[in-house]
């Protein structure tokens, strides 16, 4: 294990915020409780008017390096993953690592791969790590989702990110055999054009031959790497674009219901936070769940498309350091209800 | 020449990471920080010390305005400014994530990382620190 890259510390944010699946319904004229049942969703996260995935990926940073214990000087990369950067062209991971004092040392870039850029970001990290370039690396998935009014993505399309330290040492949990696996191919799902304020989505790619296809090759071929089969792992987490997806791709795998819930209780209260989705629910598992010896199984899932798998075993560490920041469930009880109207100015659809 | 840092890049120091600076000599904290204590003047040079202040706090007074006379903040009104108490040191900040019936003098409130203003929907944005109420959870997480 000596030589083995893992999660030296880990952060989460989450707007405070609320606006409830029954009031987005209500305003688009359509049956509330029939969209609650079918997506599994209730509330989903809004940002403040002043908050950005900036300032939410900062957050979930400041988290993440007080649970690791580290001086943030010792972080040589960071990565922020997003697909709604503030910015056109000027990265968010500069301002990112100046608000947490890890500059001017350090290597930072965007990424952008839907909602799958953060764990595309820790697999970057891995790399560096596992190279001995860099001693920690810090990759961010965060969001403010945008969506059309009206458009069905409105319902869950929520905010929120999640920061990982990535090193070698003291790790909470560590990457079975360095192993990180990626699922990818061409599929126009879901995109937005650079000028475009909102995203587009072809209906008919957004299931089978999209979520499940990805989620599903991704994660049996990390299992089939490992030798391990569903029951050997104590957790499973996968993207959440709802909550009816990743229990469905669990029940396909053969995940037993008790493996999946943890993770799913954050789509649940919060809705879908693209980019810091599979990362808050890995928080989640990791804040209250996981125990010494544990497996997780992470697997995101980002549209265009492609998934990245993690096979992750908890170490001891991870008894000493749990309890030094907020906790998901901090954040998700932390909250605000909100009206549709008050969520349009948040938002910037409307100046009151 | 001497690399001189700017107005501006000092300024990112405190807003991003709350630093201030500490006169050794009086032990008085300035905030933003300054490059010569006003008080021990020529004899605090060399000995104006960085610190961070904490982030975590408590209001020690606010007023609430209703007409919005800085400019990027139209259409935001009312927004709240106080004076909050971090450890000892007193800074004037805006609070956010709140309404102004809800707070308190006394209250306490915790460092966020927020936009602060941009320039126009072309220019740069300028983020920093601002504060907000430390809420007691009453609910809890759905059992659905
Ligand atoms: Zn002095």
């Amino acid at each position: 294990m000596a030589n083995t890259v893992g999660i030296v510390g880990y952060g989460s944010y989450i707007p405070r915020y609320r606006l409830k699946v029954e009031d987005i319904a209500k305003a688009n004229r359509a049956d509330g409780k029939a969209i609650i049942s079918s997506l599994g969703v209730y509330e989903k996260s809004v940002p403040n008017y002043n908050e950005d995935t900036i300032t939410i990926a900062t957050e979930a940073a400041r988290n993440a390096v007080e649970y690791a214990g580290i001086d943030p000087k010792e972080i040589g990369a960071i990565y922020v993953g997003s697909e709604s950067h503030p910015y056109a062209v000027k990265p968010s991971a500069v301002t990112v690592g100046e608000a947490i004092g890890a500059a001017p040392w350090f290597t930072a870039a965007d990424l952008e791969f839907a909602c799958k850029a953060g764990t595309a970001g820790i697999q970057a990290c891995i790399g560096l790590v596992a190279a001995d370039i860099i001693k920690y690396g810090m990759s961010i998935g965060a969001d403010t989702a945008q969506s059309k009014p009206g458009d069905a993505l409105e319902y869950t399309a929520s905010a929120g990110g999640a920061a990982y330290i990535i090193g070698r040492a003291e790790p909470i949990a560590v990457f079975e055999k360095n192993l990180t696996v990626s699922y990818t191919t061409d599929t126009p799902d879901f995109w937005r054009r650079e000028r475009s304020r909102y995203p587009e989505h072809g209906g008919r790619f957004t299931g089978s031959e999209a979520y499940f296809k990805h989620v599903i090759n991704a994660a049996r071929r990390m299992m089939e790497l490992l030798g391990r089969r569903p029951d050997d792992y104590d957790y499973l987490v996968l993207h959440m674009p709802n909550c009816k997806f990743p229990l469905r791709a669990s029940k396909i795998l053969g995940f037993k219901l008790e493996q999946i819930r943890p993770s799913l209780e954050v789509v649940k209260n919060i809705g879908n936070t693209y980019s810091g989705s599979s990362l808050l629910g890995l928080a989640r598992v990791l804040d209250g769940f996981a125990e010494p010896g544990d497996h997780i199984l992470m697997v995101s899932y980002g549209s265009g498309a492609g998934s990245d798998a993690f096979s992750l075993e908890v170490t001891d560490k991870i008894e000493e350091k749990r309890g030094r920041t907020k906790r998901v469930d901090d954040y998700i009880q932390d909250k605000i209800y909100i009206d549709y109207v008050t969520y349009l100015n948040h938002t910037g659809v409307i100046i009151k | 020449m001497d690399f001189s840092p700017s107005r501006e890049w000092r300024e990112i120091n405190a807003r991003y990471r709350l630093e201030s600076s500490m006169c050794e000599r009086c032990g008085r904290i300035y905030y933003p920080p300054r490059d010569l204590c006003p008080v021990c003047r020529r004899k605090s040079i060399g000995a104006m010390k960085t610190i961070t202040l904490p982030r975590r706090g408590e209001i020690v007074t606010y007023s609430v305005i209703h007409a919005a006379p800085l400019k990027g903040f139209e259409g935001r009104t009312p927004y709240i400014v106080a004076i909050v108490d971090l450890g000892g040191v007193r800074i004037q900040t805006l609070l956010t994530d709140c309404e102004p019936d809800e707070i308190e003098i006394g209250d306490e409130v915790e460092a966020v990382f927020r936009r602060i203003r941009e320039d126009g929907e072309r220019g740069v944005i300028h983020y920093g620190t601002i504060f907000r109420p430390v809420r007691m959870p009453k609910t809890s997480v759905h059992a659905h």
